[in-house]
């Protein structure tokens, strides 16, 4: 019981700081994240991670509730819902209260600065994800060819990304990977 | 905030700044509110914000294009998930805490249950070969998707020759990706230094 309260814990002030840190929406962080479960923690194999990034790709709802599953994986519900309220709660809160305020420094100049500054900042955490995500999920030449495939319908055609991911899906059911 | 003066006029809240100039924008209900988040929420997959702008600006006509627009931007602005941002700031002009609260559950509440269900699945079942064949292939193609959304923000940066700015997020990709390095360390040396390369460039 101690270890889990412990767990929960440690869940809870991990996302609160990833609740600040994720410039450029929720999936900046998950290299941070993958640092922390795997590395760190040890509360999942690299594998597992991917699988549970890989999941959440394919369901419903926004980005950042890959890490509601994260927390499942790693202490049932009350994990999940951990995760889920220490990531969004604290930027929520931020959110609340400056929602009426923006207005006052909108058109700032520093205002601008800062939010410039940001974006070549989450580019390069997006390249870390995509990094991460990409050496766990392709051990062999017929992954990478479902990575490659995947990577040229989404980029290159206007086809949604659920046909590619179902269709890698149906081409690992069939034991061909 | 002023969620008691929002109360006394439910039927009329304060209309967001550029409603009174376009009296064909819809104000939604608290209801309308819920519903609206949680049918972009629904039918968000691989993020949220794309099917946001189409339901909220066209079909709903909750708000005009410029209006999300200067939304996006301060949602990009504040920490966190953009579009958890989004359903708190909308939901507090129109209703105070009450509009917050029925915008974040419709966004939220609905696809976090999923995800408890698919992880309950995946905890009890993902060892099993059929599901450990199918996640190979799920996850190889999530992968192919991530890199193509990596790449589509890269390249404004690479095409318009920003090349201070592909610097910065060429270190950043090495430090967080490569090197794993913790991204508070990280994040605490390059946002500074990547804010006052925007601040000197500004003119």
């Amino acid at each position: 019981m101690k270890g889990e309260i412990e767990t929960l814990v440690a869940l809870a002030l991990l996302f609160t700081l990833l609740s600040f840190l994720s410039v450029g929406g929720a999936i900046s962080a998950m290299p941070e994240i993958h640092r922390q479960a795997v590395d760190l923690h040890h509360w999942m194999s690299d594998r597992e991670f991917v699988d549970l990034v890989a999941i959440a790709q394919a369901a419903p709802g926004p980005n950042v509730l890959f890490v509601t599953l994260i927390g499942q994986h790693v202490a049932g519900v009350p994990g999940a819902l951990v995760a889920t309220v220490f990531m969004c709660g604290p930027a929520c809160v931020v959110a609340f209260f400056i929602a009426r305020a923006f207005d006052r420094f909108r058109d700032r100049p520093w205002r601008a600065a800062i939010q410039a500054g940001l974006v070549p900042v989450s580019i390069g955490l997006i390249c870390a994800t995509a990094l991460i995500i990409a050496r766990s999920a392709n051990h062999d030449w017929k992954t990478f060819a479902v990575t490659a495939a995947t990577f040229a319908v989404t980029y290159w055609t206007r086809i949604s990304p659920l046909y590619a991911l179902g269709a890698a899906t149906a081409v690992g059911l069939a034991g061909l990977l | 905030m002023s969620d008691g003066a929002d109360s006394s006029s439910l039927a009329r809240p304060r209309p967001p700044s550029a409603a009174a100039a376009h009296p064909d924008l819809v104000i939604p209900t608290l209801g309308e509110l819920f519903l609206g988040f949680f049918k972009i929420t629904m039918s968000g997959f691989g993020g949220v914000l794309a099917f946001a702008r189409r339901e909220f600006v066209i079909t709903r006509r909750w708000m005009t294009p410029d209006e999300f627009n200067d939304l996006f931007a301060l949602c990009q602005f504040l920490p966190g998930p953009n579009i958890v941002n989004l359903s708190i700031i909308y939901g507090v002009r129109l209703y105070g805490v009450r509009g917050a609260a029925a915008a974040l559950v419709g966004l939220l509440g609905p696809p976090v249950l999923l995800m408890i269900g698919a992880g309950m699945a995946y905890t009890r079942y993902g060892e099993l070969p059929l599901f450990r064949n199918g996640l190979t292939g799920l996850a190889a193609a999530a992968a192919g998707l991530l890199i193509a959304t990596a790449v589509q923000m890269a390249e404004p940066l690479v095409r318009k020759e920003r090349s201070l700015q592909l610097a910065v997020a060429i270190v950043t990709f090495a430090a967080i990706g490569v090197l794993e390095w913790p991204m508070l360390t990280v994040l605490l040396v390059m946002v500074p230094i990547s804010v006052a390369l925007a601040w000197w460039r500004r003119a």
